[in-house]
């Protein structure tokens, strides 16, 4: 049974018809990655994941349990966290505060204590500026601080959604040696990326995502392979 | 040449408007202290009583503000959620007063009247928030607003309807009656001191709760962004109505202040402490609880000192009359040159 199973989703906004029955299953530890053009449907398979969304049919199952009945706070308890696209950080909260929100499903003190020096770690640069308000850090500071802050509810599945928008190209290199980091440490990782190349160089299996269906799907390896995928979006002709 | 062009005449005649008013203002103020016709104890007291005032307003200004905040609605029922802690407060207290209960634990039955007050408030704001607001949630901001003037309208015509139009006199607690001298001439009323202290602990209470619990954290968190705050976990629904319930409390409380102070209770008594409330809040900031705070404060003082100071040396015969004129030309004067209010710059800077 995998991790993560989502079954012929659609999600709909308003009469929009965002997710034409899009399926995917993310086995334990793994690194997945989806990827497609812009208004793929990208993120909203993440918010339908998250809860944000609710799917019209088919359903998202976590290790079996159906979790059409959970809404988007219930679904962090059940071990998913999203870092949302632009970040998503509370601008007028100290970096700890924020960090403390990430914490906000759990009450255990020390557990909290720990995650939070674990984040320290992780990201060094945040604990030089954690009595700083977050919205005067920099917008690589500011990614740090929203992984740092979803993993401070020790999610089992990290979904992250453009982790490298708006970075300058070292600092995507940095996150993304984070990524593969914070996966060895046993969070299971799904990554939406426009960042094709960068998204396949670490994941071990990929997804592509076109007008709201999955059109294509195989390892990491034969994706980057592919006539299809370095044309559409490796930019190699 | 060039920098004129960015002005209109709109602008330069707002601008001769703003001047002429604060040289009114200061002619005026400098004729009545040339008069000399008021002593420094008339004053003092005069300060003492806008401080009361304004710590009431204060009070009623956050519950406006943290609504505002977190769901960037204005919430027009606030007024009448004042007023009816403070009518089923009055019942509490001339219940306790006919029984002689008042006269004999003056603390404890005061400590009840304002656990009543601040309890009706609290759950008629809960009903509030579930029945008339939550359904519209994401509706246009309009529709909210309506609601809101609606639901105003329904409590108090509930409010005239159950215990009808008369106005009743709050009872009088000897405890708190009196003044407390200071030195000289200059003395200060006990009910005055009652209601700026207990103002003053509440609003650092609630300060320190904003700040320093994980709930006040979150109502940061929900009233940057509701659809991130859900994705940490937060309940944004149970902190909304959190929110609610800590602005309502305040009301409830400020409406016993009020009726220490003022001593009456009708069914419209919140529509103009909740008015003038709601112009300390724009005045601090909308959205900015320090800013509710000092807009009160602010407002408060202003009304009670400005008549005298400003009209009375211009000869106006009843200055005190003309102090709503003062509080409401000075909420335009603020809309006019800093919408923003007081303290509303930061909020503005680190939304953009």
């Amino acid at each position: 049974m995998s991790l993560l199973n989502i079954d012929n989703i659609h999600t709909y906004y308003g009469n929009i018809h965002a997710l034409k029955g899009v399926s995917l299953n993310i086995e334990k530890g793994e690194i997945v990655t989806l990827i497609g053009a812009n208004g793929a449907g990208k993120t909203t398979t993440l918010r339908t994941i998250s809860g944000l969304l609710k799917p019209r049919e088919g359903k998202v199952t976590l290790s079996g349990e159906d979790l059409a009945k959970y809404k988007a706070h219930e679904i962090v308890y059940k071990g998913i966290c999203m870092v949302p696209e632009g970040r998503g950080i509370f601008a007028r909260l100290t970096v700890t505060e924020n960090l403390e929100m990430g914490a906000y499903s759990r009450s255990d003190k020390t557990e909290i204590q720990q995650n939070m020096e674990r984040a320290f770690t992780t990201f060094p640069r945040l604990k030089e500026r954690r009595t700083q308000v977050a919205g005067t850090l920099s917008g690589g500071e500011q990614q740090m601080l929203a992984m740092g802050r979803a993993l401070m509810s020790n999610p089992s599945i990290l979904l992250l959604d453009e982790p490298s928008m708006g970075l300058a190209p070292v600092l995507v290199e940095l996150i993304f040696d984070i990524i593969q980091q914070i996966n060895k440490e046993g969070t299971t990782i799904l990554l939406v990326e426009q960042n094709a190349l960068m998204a396949l160089g670490i994941a071990s299996r990929g997804y592509v995502l076109q007008t709201g269906q999955i059109v294509l799907s195989d390892s990491a390896e034969n994706l980057k392979k592919n006539p299809t995928v370095q044309k559409a979006y490796l930019g190699m002709e | 040449m060039q920098s004129l062009k960015r002005f209109s005449w709109t602008d330069i005649f707002m601008w001769i408007v703003g001047a002429t008013l604060l040289l009114l203002i200061v002619i005026g103020s400098t004729l009545t202290l040339q008069q000399g016709k008021y002593t420094t104890v008339q004053w003092f007291d005069l300060a003492v009583f806008g401080l009361a005032q304004g710590s009431v307003y204060a009070l009623i200004a956050l519950g406006y503000t943290l609504v505002y905040g977190i769901l960037r609605m204005i919430n027009f029922a606030h007024s009448e959620i004042f007023m009816s802690g403070a009518y089923l407060g009055y019942f509490v207290a001339t219940s306790m007063q006919r029984n002689g209960f008042l006269q004999e634990n003056p603390l404890l039955g005061i400590v009840l009247i304002f656990l009543t007050a601040m309890t009706t408030s609290a759950i008629l704001a809960v009903i509030l928030e579930r029945i008339a607001y939550r359904p519209l949630r994401g509706a246009p901001r309009l529709v909210p607003l309506i609601t809101a003037i609606g639901a105003s309208f329904f409590l108090q015509y509930t409010f005239r309807g159950l215990f009808g139009t008369q106005n009743r006199a709050y009872p009088e607690i000897d405890y708190i009656r009196g003044a407390i001298p200071l030195f000289g001439d200059f003395q200060i009323q006990k009910i005055q001191l009652v209601v700026i202290i207990a103002a003053a602990v509440m609003m650092a209470s609630l300060a320190f709760f904003v700040q320093y619990t994980k709930t006040g954290k979150a109502m940061r968190a929900v009233s940057e962004d509701k659809n991130v705050a859900a994705l940490m976990g937060i309940d944004v629904d149970k902190i909304i109505v959190r929110t609610f319930v800590l602005g309502a409390s305040l009301a409830g409380a400020a409406g016993v202040l009020y009726c220490f102070m003022f001593r009456i209770v009708t069914f419209y008594m919140g529509f103009i402490p909740g008015l003038k409330a709601f112009t300390a809040a724009v005045l601090g900031g909308i959205g900015n609880p320090p800013g509710a705070m000092l807009g009160g404060l602010f407002l408060g003082i202003f009304e009670s000192l400005g008549p005298t100071l400003f009209l009375d040396g211009l000869g106006i015969p009843a200055p005190y009359q003309l102090k709503d004129v003062i509080a409401f030309t000075m909420l335009v004067m603020i809309l006019i040159f800093r919408p923003t209010g007081i303290l509303g710059e930061r909020l503005s800077k680190t939304k953009a």
